[in-house]
């Protein structure tokens, strides 16, 4: 194990590293661009031996992962935003085709306007993709996560590819102390690079991407839901194993100050640091209050995330995402969760943050004070932090 | 070694009778052999040749989408290199002139830049085949097409000219182009036996008759691609390390035949003998590329 002052680009970039990772086709884009430039770096340097694929565009990164991954290599890519959505198409295909390939992401908002800053937009809207999908909260669990990434998407009862999301800047650019692992205890958790299920091969030859009729396609996208729920489990076994190798512990769904909380926040990333700051604060304050932290996404950790929650008063989503039209996407998940579940808590969601807007520890207390004042009376389920309605509604007309 | 009386590309797949795309792929693998990887872009190859649970492919094969056969393809080499088992395996791409002129060409030129070592094969049918007969940037000037409708406001059918992707390859630079006519079989053996042999990007540009598309009697299609080189329609020719100036014609017509014999036969050109003037300009564009040549004999 080593010490270093990385930043959370780097910090994948060392993963891939460590995991032995031997295929890296990538393309740059802001703010992912650091990972290409990591990888270019330490295998012109000799400290890192893979083959690094300067693609012409995300959607030939990504396609060129797939060809890579289908030879039975482990393969890795890192993008970001309009590189993730120019991808839309490939993400289907590397996911249908099982190939445990795994995608760092910076996470930053989408055009337009054009905002290169943090939102998780760019990964909430691939949410159906069939990939897994994990998130940082600070860089020594983007590197961390990225390993676990692999661990699952690998396992044979799985077989699925991941991504790993981190925010824009306020990781991808923000140096950390990050405690490298030795890639003896890596490959002792992941097992060697080279891929066991079938493969493009001369002499076993298959065939991989066939026309498939009406008669079996169900089967193969049912499969794909029966593998990400069965991952449900592998996480946890990956988890625990990662906690007894590196002595670090990582939960879908971890709570903090939250055993006697009448009000709950949920959070999910870089935010989450901000989040526990107010929640402190608030705690000081005699307020009973607690924070639950989202680190899994997809497979969405609804039975994690109904226990932790249900004897909440009130549980205020924060989303760093917005589907327009309804809500946020942890809010609806999580509300869909206590589908058939009688005892629930009154549920809110609040959007902040998007396009790299500065989320303070106020915000967080303003979230608080709000999600309070629905005790005594109704209040918007769907409101917008720090946000200038005024000159919205000027412009729209008042909602 | 010689794999000629191998079959590589089973028979019993749906291509349409007279569909040439088999004979091209058939003669490639026969000369590939069995260390091959074959990659496919979206399109009637696709669709036809791996209708699960079959598939026609006795080496492995890949299909992804519509316009990266060439991103996939590089994965595929630089896995085999991370794996060290990189000599001696051919990869080879198909894809069709839709696969490769238009929504492919990015990732090819992408591939080409990148030097990686592998073969693209484009059979060239000249339209969007697979969803119906669509016109292609490779569609040739002239011809009708469900999108280059023929009509009282429109007598020409296709209005513009056929995208030189053949050329546009030998401009990247890299060793190999050649184009060839599964009509003219020991000249296109010639040339996949040579692009295989060489190491890095190589582009083979083969014409591909299409009975649905063309609109001529499935019996007649060798007969018909023959027409296209006869005619001076489509040259065969090689081009080494992009210099243009040392391009070869691998096939010299002693007397180029008339265009509008290749026109005949085929449905999609029907319309230009009601306006003779467009194969008389169809005609002098042909003479003026073969100008060039003729002249120095």
């Amino acid at each position: 194990m080593v010490m270093m002052m990385l930043k959370g680009n780097e910090a994948t970039a060392y993963a891939a590293k460590v995991a032995k990772v031997q295929v890296i086709p990538a393309y740059p884009i802001t703010p992912s661009t650091l990972f290409p430039e990591k990888v270019s770096e330490l295998i012109s340097n000799g400290e890192m031996k893979a083959e690094f694929i300067p693609v012409e565009s995300e959607h030939s990164a990504l396609s060129a992962a797939i060809g890579a991954a289908a030879t039975g290599a482990r393969t890795m890519t890192a993008t970001a935003s309009q590189g993730l959505a120019l991808m839309h198409e490939v993400l289907f295909i590397a996911s249908g085709m099982r190939l445990p390939i795994v995608m760092a992401i910076g996470n930053r908002a989408l055009s337009a306007p054009v905002n290169i800053w943090a939102e998780q937009q760019d990964t909430i809207a691939q949410r159906d993709s069939g990939w897994l999908q994990f998130y940082a909260e600070n860089n020594q669990e983007a590197l961390d996560l990225s390993l676990i990434a692999f661990r699952v998407a690998e396992d044979k009862r799985v077989l699925l590819p991941a991504m790993m999301g981190m925010d824009a800047f306020v990781l991808t650019h923000t140096m950390e102390p990050v405690d490298v692992p030795d890639e003896s205890l890596v490959e002792k958790y992941l097992g060697p690079p080279e891929q066991k299920y079938p493969t493009l091969n001369p002499s076993q030859p298959s065939t991989f991407g066939a026309f498939v009729f009406p008669e079996h396609y169900m089967e193969f996208r049912y499969s794909q839901f029966v593998a990400m729920e069965h991952s449900k489990k592998v996480i946890d076994e990956a988890f625990e194993e990662f906690k007894n190798i590196f002595g670090r512990e990582y939960r879908k769904v971890s709570g903090f100050m939250n055993e006697d909380a009448d009000i709950l926040l949920i959070s999910m990333g870089s935010m989450t640091g901000t989040a526990r700051e107010a929640i402190r604060k608030l705690r000081e304050k005699g307020e009973k209050v607690g924070l639950i932290k989202l680190s899994v996404f997809r497979p969405f950790p609804k039975e994690e995330l109904v226990e932790i929650t249900k004897n909440a008063r009130i549980v205020a989503v924060v989303d760093r995402n917005i589907s327009i039209g309804f809500a946020g996407a942890i809010f609806t998940e999580l509300v869909a969760s206590y589908n058939n579940i009688e005892k629930k808590p009154k549920i809110l969601n609040f959007i902040l943050g998007l396009g790299g807007r500065d989320i303070r520890v106020e915000d967080y207390i303003e979230i608080y004070n709000r999600a309070k004042e629905a005790e005594n009376r109704g209040v918007k389920e769907i409101q917008w932090i720090n946000v200038d309605e005024d000159a919205v509604y000027e412009v729209e007309g008042p909602l | 070694m010689n794999y000629e009386n191998q079959e590589f590309f089973a028979p019993g797949h749906r291509a349409c009778a007279g569909c040439a795309a088999p004979i091209i792929v058939k003669w490639v693998l026969k000369i590939a052999g069995p260390n091959t990887i074959i990659v496919n872009a979206t399109g009637c190859l696709e669709v036809f040749s791996t209708p699960y649970p079959h598939s026609s492919w006795r080496l492995p094969w890949i299909h992804v989408a519509f316009e990266n056969a060439s991103a996939v393809a590089s994965g595929i080499d630089a896995a085999l290199k991370a794996q060290g088992k990189r000599e001696g395996t051919n990869i080879i791409i198909f894809g069709g002139d839709g696969g490769t002129s238009d929504i492919g060409l990015q990732s090819l030129s992408g591939m080409a830049e990148r030097g990686h070592d592998i073969l693209y094969v484009m059979y060239d049918n000249e339209a969007y085949m697979n969803t119906g007969i669509q016109r292609s940037s490779s569609t040739p000037f002239g011809a009708w097409t469900t999108t280059s409708q023929v009509g009282p406001y429109n007598i020409i059918g296709k209005n513009e000219f056929k995208k030189p992707i053949a050329e546009i390859m030998a401009a990247h630079k890299i060793p190999y182009v050649a184009t060839v006519n599964p009509a003219f079989l020991p000249d296109m053996k010639m040339k996949i036996e040579k692009a295989l042999k060489i190491k890095g990007p190589k582009f083979i540009h083969a014409i591909s008759s299409c009975t649905t598309g063309w609109r001529h009697d499935p019996s007649k299609t060798v007969e018909i691609m023959r027409l296209a080189t006869e005619t001076g329609i489509f040259p065969l020719w090689e081009i080494e390390n992009g210099d243009f100036l040392k391009m070869k014609l691998t096939y010299m017509p002693k007397q180029r035949k008339p265009v509008e014999e290749y026109f005949k036969p085929q449905g999609r050109f029907r319309h230009l003998f009601q306006n003779p003037e467009k194969i008389k300009e169809i005609q002098k564009m042909v003479d003026e590329w073969w100008a060039k040549f003729e002249n120095k004999n």
